[in-house]
């Protein structure tokens, strides 16, 4: 099934769309709750909760395995959702898409499958200066198992990757280049067109970490022509627990598995065994059942909303809220790339990014402190860690004006 | 503001935090260590120089951290100029009971100095800080015993 990007039409109402989230209902502290940290990770809507505990409540088996109505059931309601997932991403066929925990094992199986098995010591990989660690690490224990070699493309002042960064790297050996979508610091936004079809001409293959990427704007992996693009339920409106990596058909098939047990396999003897066709090759063990359909129900609670939409709202968003904030005395806003998702990190001359967001807290504003997970990055820009604001689609400009105004408290407090 | 956060950030610990008291490096120090908060990013050095007599004559520290570390750690080299490292171990058990919601139980002699730290107790009701206020005396501990490194991880 092909889910149509075809545009709803109507107003964006974010009034209407924040009564969709109860959490958003409930007072924290006392307040209500001013929710900007979704990069982290995102808040659900009814129907994902729903989803979720339906299948527990009422079609809960184990999958693949049983012959009788529950398990048939589960079954295809997963099946089902892998379905809604290629329709997001646009994949040409169901089996490329793969079911994992979370972004990180999506890139940590690449890394352990194709990168050990495809590529030969001295091979190159290209990440850039912006990546979360997640797309660091892997390739880091790969470099000390098959010494292949790691090339970072450096980050320019305003936070930004310039192509020719990137592609100035590129040599004969490089084979993969590894990059984020958007950066979760800085909310740059990568050109991943470009990427892919310089990576592709120069012999590379290209991993997409998607995590930033899915719900701020619509991915089709077909015409990007992404080899692996990854991303994690959590961060889009969905459940925990269940993350995604596209991989092409011919890809995936000449990669070895990346755990053996129940499920991946086609036969077993104790002389040798054979694989699972796609997907189940690479889903080993029970799944996330009851996350899985949750994750389609997340999917199609933006599809419905429709992301050019919700990329409208937050960039207005974004605007707004840089413009106040930059409009702080002493406030600096770190990550200024023309090309940006709705992600402001900044720092303030008077107060360390931990007391800030110490005082927004106690104001009812949730935002992030800290390196997030992008420690090269962190030093990059010469600061210990960034104060970190995030918006998703049910974010208003209240939200942005309690941020404000709650910075200005901390001015007041920590102001010479 | 509400009365939390002036119990969390009272007025001697935004004093301390613009301007922390001996920030600086010991030329001569015979103990210095590496103190780092991983969480925050935050990484000081503490320096001492103890006598023969294992009295501490001079402390200081270097490094940058939020309010409630830099203020800690400012406050932890002005207590124990003229103590016993036995005297500043003991501190830092009072201290580290304070911070984490435990009973200080100072001699009578560190009673002063109790009090004096005890503008730190409001992290206690904020878990994660409380890695900022202890930051700097853990370092201290591991200076005293000649490691070079901790975390407060
Ligand atoms: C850009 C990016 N990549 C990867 C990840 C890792 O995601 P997860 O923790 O869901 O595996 C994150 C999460 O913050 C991220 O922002």
């Amino acid at each position: 099934m092909i889910i149509a990007k075809a545009e709803p039409r109507g107003v964006f109402d974010v009034e209407q769309i924040r009564t969709d989230f109860p959490i958003l209902g409930r007072p924290v502290r006392g307040r209500p709750l001013v929710y900007l940290d979704s990069t982290a990770s995102a808040q659900k809507p009814q129907s994902v909760i729903d989803a979720e505990s339906r299948i527990y409540a009422t079609e809960y088996a184990n999958i693949h395995r049983g012959l009788y109505y529950l398990s048939e059931r589960a079954t295809e309601r997963y099946e089902a959702a892998r379905r809604t997932v290629q329709g997001f991403l646009n994949a040409k066929h169901s089996h490329e898409v793969i079911f994992t925990r979370n972004t990180t094992e999506s890139i940590n199986l690449v890394a352990a499958t194709y990168g050990r098995r495809l590529l030969q010591p001295g091979d190159e990989i290209v990440i850039t200066g912006l990546e979360h660690h997640s797309n660091i690490v892997p390739w880091q224990l790969l470099r000390e198992e098959r010494g292949v070699v790691i090339k970072v493309a450096p980050v320019n002042d305003d936070g930004d990757v310039p192509l020719d960064a990137i592609t100035g790297l590129f040599t004969a050996r490089t084979k993969l280049v590894a990059v984020a979508h958007i950066s979760n610091v800085l909310g740059t936004i990568l050109p991943v067109a470009e990427i892919i079809q310089a990576a592709h001409a120069a012999g590379a293959r290209v991993l997409i970490d998607g995590a930033q990427a899915v719900m701020h704007l619509p991915v089709d992996v077909q015409a990007l022509d992404a080899d692996f693009y990854a991303f994690s339920g959590h961060k889009l409106y969905g459940p925990t627990g269940v993350g995604v990596l596209y991989g092409k058909e011919e890809l995936l098939n000449a990669m070895p598995p990346y755990q053996g047990g129940g499920d991946m396999i086609r036969t077993v003897t104790f002389e040798k065994s054979s694989w699972a066709p796609l997907p189940q090759k690479f889903e080993a063990g029970t799944p996330a059942i009851a996350q899985v359909p949750a994750l389609a129900a997340a999917i199609d609670y933006v599809t419905a909303l429709g992301l050019d939409r919700i990329a409208r709202h937050e960039n207005d968003l974004l605007a707004y809220a840089t413009e106040q904030l930059t409009a702080v005395p002493g406030l600096r806003v770190i990550g200024t790339a023309p090309h940006k998702a709705a992600v402001i990190s900044f720092s303030l001359d008077c107060a360390h990014p931990h007391d800030i967001a110490q005082v927004l807290d106690n104001a009812g504003v949730a935002i992030r402190a800290g390196h997030h997970c992008a420690q090269p990055l962190m030093e990059r820009f010469g600061v210990p860690a960034t104060a970190r604001a995030s918006f998703g689609l049910y974010n208003n400009r209240a939200d942005v004006d309690a941020l404000v105004a709650a910075v200005r408290k901390v001015q007041e407090l920590f102001g010479q | 503001m509400s009365d939390d956060l002036r119990d969390l950030y009272q007025e001697v610990i935004l004093d301390h935090g613009r301007h922390p008291r001996n920030r600086r490096m010991i030329e001569d120090a015979n103990h210095h260590a590496r103190g780092e908060n991983p969480l925050c990013g935050d990484k000081l050095i503490v320096f001492l120089k103890v006598n023969a007599d294992g009295v501490i004559e001079d402390v200081s520290f270097e490094g940058q951290g939020c309010a409630i570390s830099t203020a800690s750690a400012s406050l932890m080299t002005e207590v124990l100029v003229g103590k016993t490292e036995k005297q500043a171990e003991e501190l830092f058990a009072n201290f580290h009971a304070l911070a984490t919601g435990g009973e200080a139980e100072p001699s009578d002699e560190l009673e002063d100095e109790m009090d004096r730290l005890s503008v730190l107790a409001g992290v206690r009701d904020y878990p994660v800080r409380v890695k900022c206020a202890t930051l700097a005396w853990h370092t201290l501990v591991a200076a005293l015993k000649d490691e070079q490194k901790v975390t407060t991880e």
